[in-house]
């Protein structure tokens, strides 16, 4: 047959290699975000190493660095584990109580994802700033930050708990109850177990979210120097005092941290699965 | 039956102390001197131009993130080549990138003294927030999209082909209206995202009342540079007013995506 | 006519079909039957275009279009899910492809309306897939195919998600929308109750493999090999004979060279009965019986009987190897 010959039909790599966009789709999607995100992140990390080791060393470990790094992680650590408290609780009454307004209540919870971060951060300083109606005067301190991040990661774990909680077998539940458990051990045995993975994976986003956080911060954090200063208000102060290799030092440090993180979490979650 | 009140008090108790209370607080610091008051705020010059700044970026994000969003959606969810692992990863990475890092990334790339040499001066004006703002919400129309396309499979699009449709007449008969609804969505959080944008845009953009200052550096530049906390408090109020919509929106369309 | 030559496809290390031939008769309803992942599907994809094959033709209608792309094939393509535009109304749906070749409005709405009727779907354009039962769609999904008038119907799977009654009034219904439109139809199925009962012609495949072509009666009673046997119908094997159970036939006497076997165990299955045996060596068989023979004999278990083939030598076969023990 002289049709034996056919060369492959060009269609058939189109499937195989960009699939419904084809070869060239790849290539426009692959070059938009090597140019979006890539390489200017490449940037930051050619710029960090441009004194070599040392110089990124250096940079990172100056006092007010140093001193922003490790308070941006401990604070954001703590956030985290509140918001494993916090968030558990709220998902919980989400979803197994009931009164007028859950609904409502529910949609609240979104309300930090879309309200712009400045405005959270001026959203809580007219509460709790200089001119507190209620006296409490949380402005340029350790509490303020906190609340900022509590503010801005509040709907990370609620999120991810909430359709585990719902799904999470109740027979089992009743079950351990009429074997005599009581609430809190049948919480304890029965479902945080099954809820562990959506706690971490809920966590580590929180964590994520905390650590480069800037806008909700800066209002009412008022970024003191090695007292308040978090580590992306550290970074845009050396962009505006023009040492950027300053600036990408301490971005690459951040950047490694939360990697570090989430590539931690994702690890346990996946061992936890299969073990 | 007590142990639920109390924990239910307890959960209620947390959200009015971090979010309801504090925005009441700021509503009612805005209009206390009336609506009048408000609107004369948010209409100065320097308001005025800021909005429509903040509306021309989104209008330029959001066309851009759909197109590239849809085409990398494409390639992800019905490719098959080496790397994909890889450009999964970048698709995400926008999520765990402080926005303040982002503007630097742009400055040492795009800027001066940046790879590119500054041949393309994007960074102080319009351009430079446009990147940054398509950076942090490059995710959304993605996420959004693949998991859809991957659900409705090809055979719908492969029924179509095997009916005389062209690609191009697929794309648009059969595919786009499938995944309207995630792409509304992707769109929403874009829109979202790209008015409520700050931390990046503090460090590439100029901030320069009148011409390079968006909503929220407005917001940021009247609290800290003049003073003026009820001017903050009303232009934060109008952005609040935004995120509201955004939400009505998002129910909607979650909506829909159930239905 | 479709004709296939020596199609190979291999996605990835596996091979799907290897070196495949295959004629479709016009106007014919032919059966591609085959276990799950022989390839069936895979070869209905080649021939609609949906997949390109590695080597060999596919001819249509004398035309070749190994690599052409599916929309210019001139084909009607059913899916086991229905594929149904799920955002269309039943009328948009069915007038989709007509639509595309910018066909005038009234000349759509015309066609939809005849096509709805003849698949009887007559009072349901207006409504959406998702308003349909499973078989309601799989009809709209034929009408829908049947619109373009394609030279060729290609059916994968068509009934396979449906319950067995409707799968059954579909099946027959199929059988005699074909009498009528006579458009030369490939329908792929792992049924071989399906394939026997509304096919003219069956294509047996397996393994990458199509092992027999011919008529369902053909097929039955003359099967090329062990494998074609035992998936068109159940298989007795008696010493290294394989043979149909009911060309086994029993009997209370010795006679001839009738081999000696015990009843282990007797079902009524309605109209059949079912005789589990076990000959001297130990080897056990099977029998189906009438209803009215199995009365004659008055077996239960424990009985001794005598065990004799009957029927049509050609449709025995000499056991070659285990390929059988794949199917049972
Ligand atoms: N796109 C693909 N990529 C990799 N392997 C495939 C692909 N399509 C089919 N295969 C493999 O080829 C073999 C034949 O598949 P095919 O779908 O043709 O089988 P089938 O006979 O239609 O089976 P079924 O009755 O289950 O539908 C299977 O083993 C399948 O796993
Ligand atoms: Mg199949």
């Amino acid at each position: 047959m002289a049709s034996l010959a056919v060369p492959k039909p060009p269609a058939r790599t189109r499937r195989s290699l960009g699939g419904g966009v084809g070869p060239i789709g790849l290539g426009v999607a692959t070059l938009w975000l090597s140019l979006i995100v890539l390489l200017p992140l490449a940037a930051v990390l050619t710029k960090s190493l441009e004194g070599g080791l040392g110089g990124f060393w250096d940079a990172i470990s100056a006092p007010s660095a140093r001193y922003a790094l490790l308070l941006t992680t401990a604070i954001s650590a703590l956030v985290a584990l509140i918001n494993v408290v916090t968030g558990t609780l709220i998902a919980w009454v989400l979803v197994r109580d009931d009164f007028r307004g859950k609904s409502l209540v529910n949609a609240i919870i979104d309300l930090p994802f879309a309200l712009p971060t400045i405005v959270a951060s001026i959203v809580l300083l007219s509460l709790y700033g200089p001119r507190s109606p209620v006296g409490i005067h949380l402005y340029a301190t350790k509490p303020a930050v906190i609340l900022a991040l509590a503010f801005v990661t509040l709907p990370f774990v609620v999120r991810s708990v909430q359709p585990v909680l719902m799904e999470v077998d109740r027979e089992a539940e009743q079950a351990a109850a009429s074997l005599g458990a009581s609430g809190w051990t049948t919480f304890r045995r029965i479902i945080l177990p099954a809820l562990y993975p959506a706690l971490l994976g809920g966590a580590g986003l929180a964590f994520a979210r905390a650590i480069g956080e800037f806008g909700s911060v800066v209002l009412i954090g008022g970024g003191i120097p090695r007292d308040t200063e978090v580590a992306s208000q550290y970074i845009a102060k050396q962009i505006e005092t023009d040492r950027p290799a300053s600036a990408a030092a301490v971005s690459v440090a951040l950047l490694l941290i939360s990697f570090a993180v989430l590539f931690a979490i994702r690890w346990f979650t996946k061992r936890k699965d299969v073990g | 039956m007590s142990t639920r009140i109390a924990l239910r008090s307890v959960a209620l108790t947390y959200l009015g102390v971090l979010v309801v209370v504090p925005l009441a607080m700021i509503f009612y610091r805005t209009f206390e001197d009336g609506f009048v008051a408000f609107f004369e705020s948010v209409t100065t010059p320097a308001a005025i131009s800021a909005i429509s700044l903040s509306l021309t970026i989104v209008a330029i994000v959001v066309p851009l993130n759909v197109v590239f969003g849809l085409v990398t959606a494409l390639a992800l969810a019905r490719g098959n080549f080496p790397g994909k692992g890889l450009l999964q990863a970048v698709v995400d990475l926008p999520f765990a990138v402080s926005p303040v890092i982002v503007g630097v990334a742009l400055i040492l790339f795009w800027g001066n003294d940046g790879w590119l040499g500054g041949a393309f001066p994007v960074i102080f004006s319009l351009p430079g927030m446009v990147l940054a703002t398509v950076f942090v919400t490059l995710p959304f129309v993605v996420r959004e999209v693949e998991p859809v396309l991957r659900e409705i499979g090809t055979e719908q699009e492969e029924a179509a082909s095997t009916l005389g449709a062209s690609r191009w007449q697929t794309f648009w008969r059969i595919t786009l209206p499938a995944i309207r609804v995630g792409v509304g969505y992707g769109v929403v959080l874009t829109v979202a995202r790209s008015l409520g944008e700050f931390g990046a845009l503090t460090v590439v953009a100029g901030g320069v009342a009148g011409e390079s200052q968006t909503l929220t550096l407005l917001v940021h530049a009247r609290y800290i540079d003049d003073h003026n906390t009820f001017g903050a408090y009303s232009a934060a109020t109008v952005l609040m007013g935004l995120a509201l919509v955004t939400l009505v929106l998002m129910t909607l369309l979650e909506r829909r995506r159930e239905a | 006519m479709i004709t296939v030559t020596n199609v190979s496809k291999r996605f990835g290390d596996f091979t799907a079909l290897d070196d495949v031939s295959l004629e479709v008769p016009d106007g014919s309803l032919t059966a591609l039957l085959g276990p799950s992942g022989s390839g069936k599907s895979t070869l209905l994809r080649i021939i609609g275009g949906l997949e390109f094959a590695d080597s060999g033709s596919v001819v249509i209608h004398g035309e070749d279009v190994t690599g052409v792309v599916p929309q210019k094939r001139g084909i009607g393509f059913v899916f086991q899910h229905y594929a149904a535009f799920k955002h269309m109304t039943v009328h948009d749906n069915v007038g989709f492809g007509l639509k595309i070749r910018k066909t005038p409005k009234e000349r759509i709405d015309e066609r939809v309306n005849e096509l709805l009727k003849i698949v009887g779907l007559g009072g349901f354009a207006k409504r959406y897939p998702s308003q349909l039962s499973g078989g309601q769609r799989q009809r709209m999904a034929l009408a829908r195919a049947l619109a373009v008038e394609p030279r060729v119907l290609l059916l994968d799977e068509p009934f396979g998600a449906l319950d067995a009654k409707v799968r059954a009034e579909l099946r027959e219904w199929l059988r005699r929308l074909h009498e009528e439109v006579h458009v030369t139809t490939l329908l792929v199925t792992h049924d071989q109750e399906e394939a026997l009962s509304i096919a003219d012609n069956i294509a047996v495949m397996d393994n990458a493999h199509i092992e027999q072509v011919g008529g369902p009666r053909e097929l039955y009673d003359r099967p090329a090999n062990s494998f074609v046997m035992g998936f068109l119908g159940p298989v007795a094997q008696v010493d290294d004979t394989l043979v149909r159970p009911h060309d086994i036939s029993l009997l209370s006497r010795p006679e001839g060279d009738a081999r000696e076997a015990q009843v282990t165990r007797v079902s009524h299955l309605g109209f059949e009965v079912r005789v589990e045996l076990q000959l001297g060596d130990g080897q056990p068989v099977f029998a189906q019986l009438t209803r009215t023979e199995a009365a004659q004999l008055e077996l239960s278990a424990g009985d001794i009987v005598w065990l004799a083939l009957t029927g049509d030598r050609d449709a025995r076969l000499v056991s070659e190897d285990d390929r059988l023990d794949a199917v049972a």
